[in-house]
């Protein structure tokens, strides 16, 4: 038992570190199931207006695939939450990988958990405490949607299986983030590894959800077992095993990770490198390029390889209409190329969303290079602050054009491959991702404009962007005013291909991006390093 | 002779930290300079404001001849500096930091770096998260002495180093000097600076409360006396100068500052003296007694 010394301390500094961040995101997450729940229920009174609903959305590839199918077509719990099933589960799973590598991975690596070992501290005491923190919040999380969706009137069968959706969710990343926070030495690359498997699995079930001949694929993915417990349709509590196992394994796993390594240490241990620099290696601009490559070859190789797949999808969106009233449905929606294409530009949005999150990231690293005292030795060099900071805001903005036009071009080769169309689909899927460069872009510039300004508040950025996407996702739901609406830059972003393309947002974007990078040059000259 | 770093007035505030209250410090081209004073005086403050990394509140700074808030990345071409707490990427080998360091600040001088590895004993091919932290500071230590600079601000250079190492930092500041080369080096290894520098400051609480060579600070300090008299001594008390006075019978023990103690020898071979051991001063003490917080003299809690 030495080796779970201390569990019960860490577990205690760790609620006192997130005392705040916890709550806050049970109360974020129990707000949105409880608010777009009650919306829905305002929306669609009755059954007949219920089901038609959600006969559009599954006649829909672009919402199945982003979403998943409605299980229950005259459910109330099972319209109004389907927006949240999946993406909800998915959301509540990023947290629980986050937070366990946040209080073993990343503590390891600035060397705080080393001060702690000399203590009393046994070696499996971290990833337990990290573990017990990740599982309790995501289970009170589930129990407090659970209470929350009943306390709006929808049934407790179907709000206790919508809570143990996410919670199971949320259980089997907490596992997941617990083993790649062993893998490698930095909780940077350790949060990769859990949204590349993130991605997988939800890439996973929009797969199994976009055809019956392929719907087995989603058993292959977590969310898509999350999903298959089918909340308010069916309530099937038992597949919750499935996640449970996945639990049981990872947690396992990493404790079997932990004996074979030593603290600090990953599995993958670096081997020597080049005892001198290469000729290139003589600017800021080389070394931010050193810093950003792998995490852009990651991204890059993801977003062709979605491309490829919504592509692929989108060629099969005929698959969807079978029955005849879902032709019927098509027709009034304009037809198969309409639905089509409006499947290709929530995609394209999509697409935007994650390269934001790159944007951000990579925005970030400016901060983290600050903090880690990596920027004052090179700014004690002949290296202006401009050049430093133009390095990083290059590598962003560059980096974000290079991954929306590899979305772009996977979509395209695909889609025109499989329409016949490559001459026309080419362009324009390449263009589709091309609009979406300017609110990328403004998200960017204002981690950076933070950056310059309020450099202790740069996390405030994926708050900004969080707001974005709420706004973007529920803002018809629960009604927002124009004014609020407007206040999300993916707002304004042309909906292509297939939507109309007006220049002026597009442009008032693209300027608001610029002026507030350039002023980041000004405020960051000005300020003091540290 | 002129100076490669001027400050005078020097103010600079965190919040509600005063860190430095009027900070003057002046350093001489070519000489090696020691920057003293306990934790959170201010040393690596008024450091990073030599390197324009931090804007002063108030006060003149000049180094080598500019203002290194404005033409920052101009004079920094013309130094090294070495932070108290080396950070290096975590995929560059300690050899790429080593080269890109040099060349950002205008080359390196390939035959000096090959001969600073093996001095020190460096493998420039480990990758930056797995070295030590004596290593880390070697390869910092390395880049700053392999270029071809005129100023060399080094912050806590040898923490971490062990005692090997520090011998072969002390043979490298040597060549330094020799060369001419102008050195501020804040340190808390008493013996380091004594080994190592022509004049020294002592910072406290933000502000220099001794500054000058060595000899001229022993001079400040105090010689311990133990003396047995031949009568009981007198007017000793009334002298100035001597402190701690403890008489019992023809025993004489005291504490006299530097400059008194001519007067002091006088009185005592007035009353004969039958032996006597003087202890002369260590600069230990005179560091010691401006570390003490509360600026009271050292004899005095004897
Ligand atoms: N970024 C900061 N924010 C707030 N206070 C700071 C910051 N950096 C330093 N201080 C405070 O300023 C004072 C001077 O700190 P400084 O680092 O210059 O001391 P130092 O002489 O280098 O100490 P040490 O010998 O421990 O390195 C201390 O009181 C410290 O707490
Ligand atoms: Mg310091």
């Amino acid at each position: 038992m030495t080796d779970f010394a201390g569990t019960g301390t860490l577990v205690r500094l760790a609620l006192r570190r997130d005392r705040v961040l916890i709550p806050l995101w049970i109360v974020v997450f129990v707000v949105m199931a409880a608010g777009s729940a009650q919306a829905s229920i305002d929306l669609y009174p009755d059954v007949q207006s219920r089901v038609e609903a959600a006969r559009t959305a599954n006649a829909s590839p672009a919402l199945v695939s982003l979403y998943g199918r409605i299980f229950d077509e005259s459910s109330l719990g099972a319209v109004s939450l389907f927006k949240l099933t999946a993406f909800g589960a998915l959301l509540v799973a990023l947290l629980a990988a986050i937070l366990v590598v946040r209080h073993t991975r990343a503590e390891e690596e600035n060397g705080r958990l080393e001060l702690l070992s000399a203590g009393v501290l046994g070696r499996y005491a971290a990833v337990t405490a990290a573990f017990i923190v990740s599982a309790g919040t995501v289970v009170l999380l589930g129990l407090l949607t659970a209470l929350s969706l009943m306390g709006v009137g929808l049934d407790t069968r179907g709000s206790l299986a919508f809570g143990l959706t996410w919670a199971s969710a949320g259980l089997a990343f907490a596992g997941v983030g617990a083993v790649t926070a062993q893998l490698s030495e930095g909780a940077r690359t350790a949060n990769g590894f859990t949204a590349i498997i993130l991605g997988v699995s939800y890439v996973l079930r929009a797969i199994g959800d976009a055809k019956s001949d392929t719907g087995w694929v989603s058993w292959l993915s977590p969310i898509g077992w999350a999903q298959q417990i089918r909340p308010y349709a069916g309530d099937r509590f038992v597949v919750a095993l499935l996640p449970l196992v996945l639990l049981v394994v990872t947690v396992l796993g990493a404790l079997a990770l932990i004996r074979r390594r030593d603290l600090g240490a990953g599995l993958v241990r670096p081997r020597p490198g080049p005892a001198t620099a290469s000729a290139a290696l003589r600017s800021p601009l080389a070394l931010a390029w050193r810093l950003h490559r792998g995490s852009l070859y990651g991204w890059g190789f993801a977003f062709l390889l979605l491309g490829f797949l919504v592509g692929n999808i989108a060629s099969n969106v005929d698959g969807f209409v079978t029955s005849e009233s879902a032709k019927e449905l098509v027709q009034k929606l304009g037809g198969v190329d309409a639905i089509t294409d409006a499947f290709l530009s929530t995609e394209m949005g999509v697409l935007g969303l994650l390269a934001s999150a790159f944007g951000i990231q990579a925005a970030l690293r400016l901060r983290s290079e600050e903090t880690a005292l990596r920027a004052e030795p090179l700014l004690a060099t002949g290296v202006t602050r401009s050049r430093w900071l133009g390095s990083h805001v290059l590598m962003a903005l560059f980096g974000t054009g290079v991954l929306v036009l590899l979305g772009g071009l996977g979509s395209g080769i695909s889609s025109g491959a499989s329409l016949g169309n490559m001459g026309r689909q080419l362009p324009r899927m390449l263009a589709a991702a091309a609009v979406q460069l300017p609110a990328i872009w403004l998200v960017t510039a204002l981690v950076v404009i933070l950056f310059g300004l309020a450099p202790k508040l740069v996390t405030a950025g994926w708050v900004l962007f969080g707001t974005f996407l709420l706004i973007g996702q529920f803002g018809a739901v629960f009604d927002l005013p124009q004014s609020v609406m407007n206040l999300s830059p993916y707002g304004h972003t042309p909906r292509l291909p297939g939507g109309d393309f007006s220049a002026s947002p597009v442009i008032w974007l693209t300027v608001i991006a610029a002026a507030l990078t350039l002023a980041s040059f000004t405020t960051f000259r000005r300020r003091d390093i540290g | 002779m002129t100076s490669a770093i001027v400050v005078s007035g020097l103010h600079k505030s965190y919040g509600s930290t005063h860190a430095l209250d009027g900070l003057d410090l002046e350093v001489a081209t070519g000489e090696v300079h020691g920057f003293l004073g306990p934790n959170g005086a201010g040393k690596s403050t008024t450091i990073r404001v030599l390197l324009g990394l931090l804007r002063g509140d108030a006060g003149d700074v000049s180094l080598l001849g500019g203002d290194p808030w404005h033409d920052a990345a101009k004079l920094h071409r013309r130094l090294a500096y070495v932070p108290g707490d080396v950070n290096l990427w975590p995929n560059l080998t300690g050899g790429e930091v080593i080269d890109l360091l040099g060349r950002l600040r205008g080359g390196v001088d390939q035959k000096k770096r090959a001969d600073l590895l093996q001095r020190f004993d460096l493998d420039p091919t480990k990758k930056g998260r797995t070295y030590s932290k004596g290593n880390r500071q070697k390869v910092a230590l390395v880049a700053a002495l392999a270029s071809d600079v005129e100023l060399l601000i080094l912050d806590e250079p040898t923490s971490g180093l062990d005692p090997l190492m520090e011998e072969v930092f002390r043979q490298c500041i040597e060549e330094e000097r020799q060369r001419d080369r102008t050195v501020l080096l804040s340190s808390h290894i008493l013996s380091e600076v004594e080994a190592l520098c022509d004049r020294v400051s002592i910072i406290r609480r933000g502000k220099v409360v001794e500054t000058g060579t060595l000899s001229d600070l022993r001079h400040l300090t105090r010689t311990s006396i133990h003396a047995e008299l031949a009568a009981s001594p007198n007017g000793l008390a009334s002298l100035p100068g001597v402190h701690g006075l403890d008489v019992e019978g023809n025993r004489v023990r005291c504490e006299v500052d530097t400059a008194q103690l001519d007067a002091v020898m006088r009185q005592l071979s007035a009353s004969g003296i039958k032996s006597l051991v003087a202890q002369p001063p260590t600069l230990e003490e005179l560091f010691l007694r401006h570390y003490e917080d509360d600026a009271e003299p050292l004899a005095a809690v004897r």
